[in-house]
């Protein structure tokens, strides 16, 4: 009887922290339909009012489509470099190689403000303006070690006996790479897009030291929004921002096992 | 094997370029940078001079803000242990169908925008906010409570976007125990509590430590939850550095201060490595 009790503490302790990480976000969600000025509690209505005002808000239409060019640059980018690296790691034995791979992979502890005051000073020192191009390779940076990892997990389990099977079997190098390792290998390479999209899309504080007025991403546009004070329009933002970073890795997952079943 | 030694430089190269060029010789810089002076001008003075390290430690003011950041880090460490522990033995010991669901939707908040997530709070604590509302609703105060833009709401912000990561952190140590081993300390004759005291806890403070120490680095360097929960008394070192690159554009003295950050966290790191080894972090972000 006292094993009962014990466990279902533990059961209404675990609930209640799943309350404490939810609450807040679906109050974002909930209190993007109240149509009144100040939205806050209580709800009075139910009115999309705020959705069509974002629909029509030109610099954030603009900042949603820097996001999204920034974010699909940055996952190609860092995956057309990363994918290689996680291969030397997980195929190949050479000297060095565990303080390599703990090298690539600090990035993940050193504090994005310092990650953005140097490359800010870096470019300071060579004279460039900000720019674009700044913000691509400073989320590139940002994105490879998580990209290292994600896809070093995934290529452990691609055996090499398959493409050893295929190369006894006649097929030239080419062959093997395009039949055998690239379909092998696209789970992993569409995971590191997508993680990479993510946190790309997701990131403010670094992006903060590297945005111009012309470049802002959606993160830093609702950054300079708070300023003002919470609107209303920010959690209508808010809830389609939700939606879409939740829905594309689960979308991608079920698409990636429709496809494991398919084949 | 041998005549291919040279293939996995070439997968690597673009990587180590990469980072070479643009994290390690960029931190050298900000180091470069910490030793020059600043001009009344704003011009910077090439020099080797520990001026702004001096002032650092000199003014209180400065300092005082790199102790508040080591006690708010301790903070969140100790609040997300206590909060993290038990939901992850949960996910260790339940029997339920709907586990992988339930690892799914702790792990979903990574997947959301963290300003989202951190401007949520302001809904919850704010004068008009849910806390408030259902306080005065039900009568048990008349005016709104001040619970936002304190230490308080900071630290609401902080552990929500770091339990998570205790929680995997803790569970991926507690998923790799040899559940045999409970399994004979309960036929040994051990209580149910026993047997977690002296088998499960020790087992898994590898994935406790390194919960702890990532939630320390992360919180460490965090900058939005005071930007946006916190007060004017609330500001963190990474707060501190922005203000003074981007607001008064005093690089010199905004660099020795990133490098008083880095330094710091790569004593811990270091420290940590040399004992109980960095790889037991890496392996939590495969389960998320």
């Amino acid at each position: 009887m006292k094993m009962i009790t014990g466990w279902s503490l533990i059961r209404l302790y675990t609930i209640l922290i799943y309350i404490f990480m939810f609450m807040p976000i679906v109050a974002v969600i909930i209190l993007s339909f109240n149509p009144q000025q100040f939205g806050s509690f209580p709800m009075e209505g139910f009115s999309f009012r705020w959705y069509v005002k974002l629909a029509q808000n030109q610099t954030i239409l603009g900042a949603f489509k820097n996001s999204l060019i920034l974010g699909s640059l940055t996952s190609i980018c860092v995956t057309a470099i990363g994918i290689p690296a996680a291969m030397a790691f997980v195929r190949y034995d050479f000297p060095g190689k565990n303080t390599l791979n703990t090298l690539l992979l600090t990035p993940i502890m050193i504090p994005e403000v310092v990650l953005g005051v140097a490359l800010l000073l870096f470019i300071r020192w060579l004279q460039q303006p900000k720019s674009f191009l700044l913000l691509l390779i400073g989320h590139v940076v940002l994105t490879l070690p998580y990209v290292l990892l994600v896809v070093q997990a995934r290529l452990v389990g691609i055996k090499r006996v398959y493409e050893e099977a295929a190369l006894t079997l006649g097929a030239n190098p080419f062959q093997v790479f395009r039949e055998i390792v690239l379909p092998l290998l696209a789970p992993a390479i569409l995971a590191g897009m997508l993680f990479s999209f993510t946190i790309s899309f997701d990131d403010v504080t670094a992006t903060l030291f590297w945005a111009t007025a012309q470049n802002q991403t959606v993160p830093v546009k609702i950054f300079g929004m708070l300023r003002n004070s919470i609107s209303p329009e920010i959690n209508a933002l808010g809830t389609v921002m939700i939606i879409l970073t939740v829905s594309t890795p689960l979308l991608a997952g079920y698409i990636s096992r429709r496809f494991a079943q398919a084949s | 094997m041998k005549a291919k030694s040279w293939k996995p430089w070439a997968l690597l190269a673009p990587s180590l370029t990469s980072v070479l060029l643009l994290l390690v010789i960029p931190v050298c810089f900000v180091i470069v940078y910490s030793f020059w002076l600043r001009a009344p001008t704003g011009a910077d003075i090439p020099a080797f001079q520990f001026g702004n390290y001096a002032k650092f430690f000199e003014d209180f003011f400065y300092s005082s803000i790199l102790l508040r950041t080591f006690r708010v880090c301790f903070e969140t460490v100790a609040l997300c242990l206590v909060m993290g522990y038990i939901p992850a033995y949960f996910f260790f010991r339940t029997e339920s169908k709907h586990k992988s669901i339930m690892l799914l939707l702790i792990m979903l908040p990574f997947w959301i925008s963290f300003i989202i997530r951190t401007l949520s709070w302001i809904n919850i604590l704010g004068d008009t906010g849910l806390f408030n509302f259902l306080l005065m609703k039900f009568g048990i105060i008349i005016d709104p409570l001040a619970m936002l833009y304190n230490e308080g709401s900071v630290l609401m912000g902080l552990i929500q976007f770091l339990l998570p990561f205790m929680i995997l952190n803790i569970y991926v140590s507690l998923d790799g125990i040899d559940r045999s081993l409970l399994e004979a300390a309960r036929s040994l004759g051990c209580t149910e509590w026993q047997a977690f005291k002296e088998v499960t806890l020790p087992l898994s403070l590898p994935g406790v430590s390194a919960g702890c120490l990532l939630v320390f680095v992360l919180t460490a360097g965090t900058y939005l939850p005071p930007m946006i929960l916190g007060g004017p008394g609330n500001e963190l070192i990474a707060n501190l550095i922005f203000k003074r690159v981007i607001g008064t554009l005093d690089w010199p003295f905004g660099s020795a201060i990133s490098v008083i950050l880095l330094s710091l966290l790569m004593v811990i790191i270091f420290t940590y490595n040399r004992y109980l080894g960095i790889n037991q972090i890496f392996k939590s972000f495969n389960k998320g």
